[in-house]
């Protein structure tokens, strides 16, 4: 029919927009409510949820999530309003007139009992046999409202199969008690669109286009929905009884290289507060867990600046001096959420995207090669894992094209959640372990490197770089201390402006690509960082409709609200609160690093000198290090 | 599916949508009509009403999913439905059954092998005073006896 | 078709003659203010079955900030038992649309949709038809009767599902979601369909408020009783000589309309349909009415030979299939009530869980996110009271009967 506005939610989902009245009297916008015979003043529009736990009252949720829009539908969190009929979900209503609220009485405390036993009446399995247990929503529900039998009975077989099609995330409908944290987050959060409610009554069941499997729709494999899933519905395909084996098979090789993102995190899972980093612990115990050699991927992540900047200032040659038609801007490539995603949703943009491989690929090539032949290893025992706190890079390791060495580049992503529980398994508490460094010859890395984990940290580690390799001038001079702070935080879509004033000579390194950098004086370096898919949908249809962002010359982009350290292979919960400490961590660790530009880092510079000898984007690193990118189909892949 | 028939289907569907508008809530009245059109709406049909209305493939899915009445799997040519809501059941709706599924030779929710009629049972169609009640197609039938029905059935092409 | 053709119908209000327009013409003489001020003196409440008063709901419409506003004309009738609006729609389109039209001067809407259940759509055609005799008339589109009001009706099918008889998932299938019931507040008369300013109205009310401009509110609260003014039409099925649509005041008791459709040996009078009550024998006193037995005009007749344990499945089968799914205590609680029905059914019960499963039906109706999961278990909480000896004691084979 007519108008709308282009909120993707079902209105039933979405954030209740208030109007605030105009009269005089509600200046200041604030309304009294009642809880529990106490009184209370709160913003016009607050819903009775807000208004409870800001005030130190608790009020149970199962379909609430901080990070998604307002669903209302497993009604756990219903209380009394005085002077209505029914009870009301707290979550989803907004108190715009003073009101009376009971969130404890004897008809509240039954109903939410009545829901519990609903819930696990048609919960399949048992609580001991779940990788959730001990981290679950349901289960703590249960257990909060003293729950010692099955009220209404319990489902004896289960209803539906396993989805394990996908590298990725694994579905199991039986343990799913239709929050629908999944669908909002699938839709509205990431604006993908794979999973949906399907059916309706009792045959309600979450599923993706014609109930297929989901290696065969348009997942982008990000596993927010994972992170999001309040039981063990989801959960990443876990590859530890896999690397188990090749741990305890004397023959293997097993290398393991650890994402930064991982390690700012995994605290979390020993009952730490977020925040904190666990580097050194988490290298002792890797190597007492058996893995032969641990790895840093920010040397990998130094790396791929090296070959990115290079990539990117060599397309503004080609187009600025050679006047080449050139796909710019130039798009980041190392979340693999966000390649299948411009694969499926802008397959006419994969020539924008750099050719350089991920940090974990680079490391994947290089360590059956470079570090094979150092090291007198044949590649066919090397076990190699990475350590990511991505789902997605389950999914790009297994990509065909990614076997440059001859071999599977990577054998297994890990999350860390699951190595965690790997840990836990060898009988590890890992704060307690004491701290130790990375194996050579890869172990030293820049603080450039370790940024990649916080969105805005890819750009920022790469102008550190470019800009000193062409203005010849320490960075520090134009950002204080090297941060680049307008790239920070967590705005969804970040933008800078940066003018070349000067320009120095042409630093040895890529002397045989360009013979100087004249033609970069006065002109300003225009880029851009985008977090989560829905805001890189947005980036995309302005750079389709010829907007400020198709003028930018570099995007970065990754497919995860926060970037990597918001990952779907990151310790559950997550939140806003949490995800912003686990940055903070990162950029803490950072600034306490001398080294912090990936050009500066010696093992960098003596891997030109020793194995990519043609230097940046020469021929070796084609051929290690870069790849291509496939079209898929817009609907299903 | 041939390529001309896709061809034609899309182009049924653009007509549709310039009928109905882009907007997603030209969805339902879409939907509906291609449902009439082809007695069930198809994977491709599904894709390109999800691409014509900028939606996402799933929620198209989802949406037919929701309703008794539209379908993504193809059916018999045609659709009989009896109501066994509560009035229809109480005068008789099982001796119709009965004889229709012994008759066809299909069982209730089947489609028999000629592909001539599927057989489903349907909520309360709102005839509670004539029961008991069967649909062909668009069209129902009113005060049935076992015997009547499958005078209807046989007359149908 | 083999619908049987207009039949004569007589009642107090809505079927005693009406030409088409009459109201139309009377109402754009009025202002506005009046038009609310006559509903209000007629306390019309909402026919759907969950009678909220029209005249509030038509000022919060009329009073709320919106370039746009749709009047929506409810006519996904699918309550068991009911068919008065196929009745309404088919004999007397005139009082609907005309109705329609007094609601869109009313509350400043140009759009009425007139949501029809897909069961009906052999109507279609003649609805359509109708509405362009209207428009040929000038009592429909732009200028209506030379007044300067704009408003044209367009008629939307369902498409099988239950549950969008509920306001808010009505209009979230409108907009081309599944029709799962909204979260309320924001109610739909600020947030409605396409966010702006709607009123859902059932069929009946329309028809009614025609009758109102024509003759007065003060006119129409001379019939039925002091809380429910006016009549109102009952669809009768069942067992009965009679069966079909009656136009009754509010306040009959249902031992008179039991008499009037020629019931014998009854035992049973399901009110307001599989979301309503079953009354007993010993209840036939009781009257029709909202403050009393209330329904959408919904009645289904049981006499003696019927077992209502097999009335009860029939009602709870049917909820199970119509849930939206989307909450739990409707969902899983309607699946759970059916089960208890069937361990009554094949006498393997006990007393404490069909007692506990009435508790969670209470909680059901009080937790439930939308109207049909909060009146699933009226049915099976009151026949289970009602009718317990014909049920659990005098069949039992169960456990504790043994």
């Amino acid at each position: 029919m007519e108008d709308k506005t282009s909120l993707r939610a079902p209105v039933s989902q979405q954030p209740h927009v208030v109007r605030i009245p105009e009269h005089p009297e509600h200046i200041g916008g604030s309304v009294s409510v009642e809880i529990n015979e106490k009184k209370f003043s709160v913003p016009l529009g607050t819903t009775i949820l807000e208004a409870c736990r800001g005030n130190q009252i608790h009020i149970p949720t199962l379909c609430h999530h901080e990070d998604l829009c307002v669903a209302g539908v497993c009604r756990i969190c219903v209380v009394e309003v005085e002077g209505m009929r029914t009870l009301q979900a707290s979550c989803s209503f907004p108190i715009t007139n003073p009101i009376k609220i009971k969130t404890s009485t004897q008809m509240v405390r039954q109903a939410r009992k009545h829901i519990i036993d609903l819930m696990l009446s048609e919960h399949y399995g048992e609580c001991y046999a779940c990788f959730r247990n001990g981290n679950c929503e349901l289960q703590t529900l249960a257990k909060e409202y003293g729950i010692d039998h099955y009220n209404f009975g319990h489902i004896s077989t289960p209803r539906y199969k396993v989805d394990n099609s996908s590298y990725s995330v694994v579905r199991d409908m039986d343990k799913c008690v239709l929050c629908k944290r999944c669908v909002r987050t699938c839709i509205d959060l990431q604006e993908v669109g794979v999973l949906e409610a399907i059916d309706r009554g009792d045959k309600t069941h979450i599923g993706t286009f014609f109930d297929k499997p989901l290696s065969d729709v348009i997942c982008i494999n990000c596993g927010q929905c994972i992170n999001r899933c309040p039981t063990g519905a989801l959960r990443a395909n876990d590859p530890r009884d896999e690397i188990w084996e090749a741990i305890d098979d004397p023959l293997k090789h097993v290398v393991i290289q650890t994402a930064p993102s991982p390690r700012a995190a995994i605290g979390e899972e020993f009952g730490i507060e977020p925040g904190h980093s666990f580097t050194g612990e988490l290298n002792t115990a890797l190597k007492r867990i058996g893995f032969d050699k641990v790895f840093d991927t920010n040397f990998t992540a130094d790396l791929t600046i090296m070959e990115e900047g290079t990539e990117l200032l060599m397309r503004l040659y080609r187009t600025l001096v050679k006047k080449e038609q050139t796909a710019l801007p130039q798009f980041t490539s190392c979340s693999p959420g966000w390649v299948k995603f411009i694969e499926h949703f802008y397959p006419e943009y994969i020539d924008n995207l750099s050719s350089a491989k991920s940090p974990q690929q680079m490391f994947g090539a290089l360590i059956k090669t470079y570090y094979a032949q150092k090291n007198g290893v044949n590649p066919e025992d090397i076990v190699s894992v990475a350590l990511m706190p991505c789902a997605a890079k389950k999914f790009e390791c297994n990509r065909p094209e990614m076997n440059s060495s001859g071999f599977k580049d990577v054998d297994y992503g890990l999350t860390t959640r699951e190595l965690a529980q790997m840990i836990k398994e060898a009988g590890i508490y890992l704060p307690e372990m004491p701290r130790q460094g990375f194996d050579d010859p890869f172990g030293e890395a820049s603080g450039a490197g370790l940024i990649f984990g916080a969105s805005g940290g890819v750009m920022e580690a790469a102008l550190r770089t470019v800009i000193e390799l062409v203005t010849g001038q320490k960075v520090e001079s134009i950002f204080n201390n090297a941060n680049i702070i307008p790239l920070r935080g967590f705005e969804g879509i970040k933008y800078a402006e940066i003018p070349v004033e000067k320009v120095g000579p042409v630093p040895d390194i890529l002397k045989n690509l360009v013979p100087d950098w004249n033609w970069l004086k006065g002109a300003t370096l225009k880029v851009a960082v985008a977090h989560g898919t829905a805001n890189a949908k947005k980036v995309m249809d302005d750079i389709k409709n010829g907007g400020k962002f198709s003028e930018c010359h570099f995007i970065e982009f990754m497919a995860c609200p926060g970037g990597c350290i918001g990952g779907g292979g990151q310790p559950i919960p997550t939140s806003q609160e949490i995800r912003a400490k686990r940055a903070k961590a990162i950029y803490t660790e950072d600034e306490s690093l001398s080294l912090r530009k990936s050009h500066e880092n010696e093992h960098v510079t003596s891997i030109y000198e020793t194995f990519l000898k043609e230097g940046p984007c020469g021929h070796t690193s084609h051929k290690y290090l870069h790849t291509h990118y496939v079209k898929r189909g817009r609907f299903i892949s | 599916m041939l390529t001309a028939e896709k061809n034609a289907m899309v182009e049924e569907i653009e007509l549709l949508v310039a009928k109905y508008g882009k907007d997603r809530s030209a969805l339902l009245s879409i939907l509906h009509e291609i449902q009439k059109r082809y007695r069930y709406i198809s994977e491709y049909a599904q894709q390109e009403v999800a691409r014509m209305l900028d939606i996402h493939p799933v929620e198209v899915y989802s949406f037919i999913s929701f309703f008794a009445f539209l379908n993504s799997e193809p059916k018999g040519r045609n659709l009989v439905r009896i109501c066994k809501t509560i009035s229809c059941d109480m005068v008789g709706k099982s001796a119709i059954v009965k004889t229709i599924e012994r008759e066809l030779g299909v069982e209730i929710g089947g489609t028999t092998k000629d592909n001539k009629f599927t057989v489903e049972y349907a909520n309360c169609l709102g005839l509670c005073d004539q029961g008991p009640v069967m649909a062909i197609n668009d069209r129902v039938y009113v005060k049935l006896t076992p015997e009547k029905a499958v005078k209807l059935l046989s007359e149908v092409k | 078709m083999n619908i049987p053709g207009k039949t004569e119908r007589t009642g107090p209000v809505l079927f005693s003659g009406y030409k088409r327009g009459e109201a139309i013409t009377k109402a754009l003489s009025l202002s506005r203010e009046d038009i609310l001020f006559e509903l209000k003196d007629s306390k019309l409440k909402g026919r759907g079955g969950a009678g909220f008063p029209t005249s509030t709901k038509w000022m919060l419409v009329a009073a709320a900030k919106g370039d746009k506003k749709y009047v929506i004309c409810n006519a996904d009738e699918g309550e068991p038992g009911t068919f008065k609006d196929r009745v309404l729609l088919m004999e007397y389109p005139e009082l609907v649309f005309d109705g329609m039209v007094i609601a869109g001067y009313t509350m400043g809407a140009s759009l009425g949709i007139v949501y029809l259940r897909g069961e009906y759509e052999y109507i279609l055609k003649s609805l359509e038809d109708y509405l362009e005799e209207m428009r040929k008339d000038n009592l429909l589109g732009n200028n209506i009767l030379g007044k300067g009001i704009n408003f044209d009706i367009q008629i939307v099918l369902g498409s099988g599902a239950y549950v969008c008889g509920e306001e808010t998932a009505l209009i979230e299938s409108l907009e081309g979601n599944r029709g799962e019931a909204r979260n309320r507040p924001p109610y739909p008369v600020n947030t409605g369909f396409n966010g702006k300013p709607t009123s859902v109205n059932n069929v009946e009310t329309f028809a009614a408020v025609c009758k109102i401009i024509l003759n007065g509110g003060k006119w129409y609260c001379t019939f039925g009783t002091d809380k429910s003014t006016g009549s109102k039409l009952f669809s009768v099925s069942g067992d009965c000589e009679k069966p079909g649509v009656y136009e009754l005041h509010w306040g009959a008791k249902i031992s008179e309309v039991l008499d009037l459709v020629g019931a014998k040996h009854t035992k049973a009078v399901q009110v307001g349909g599989a979301s309503g009550i079953c009354i007993p024998k010993s209840q036939f006193n009781r009257t029709l009415a909202y403050e009393d037995a209330s329904t959408g005009g919904s009645i289904i007749i049981f006499n003696e030979s019927r077992n209502m344990i097999d009335v009860l499945k029939n009602f709870m089968e049917f909820f199970v299939e119509e849930s939206c799914g989307q909450c739990t205590p409707c969902r899983i609680g309607n699946s759970k009530l059916l089960e208890g029905v069937e361990l009554i059914e094949k006498g393997e019960f006990t007393f404490n869980y069909i007692n506990k499963l009435k508790d969670l039906g209470r909680t059901m109706q009080v937790s439930a996110k939308c109207g049909l999961g909060q009146s699933s278990p009226n049915s099976f909480i009151s026949i289970l009271e009602n009718f317990k000896d014909e049920v659990l004691n005098k069949s039992n084979g169960g456990r504790n009967g043994r």
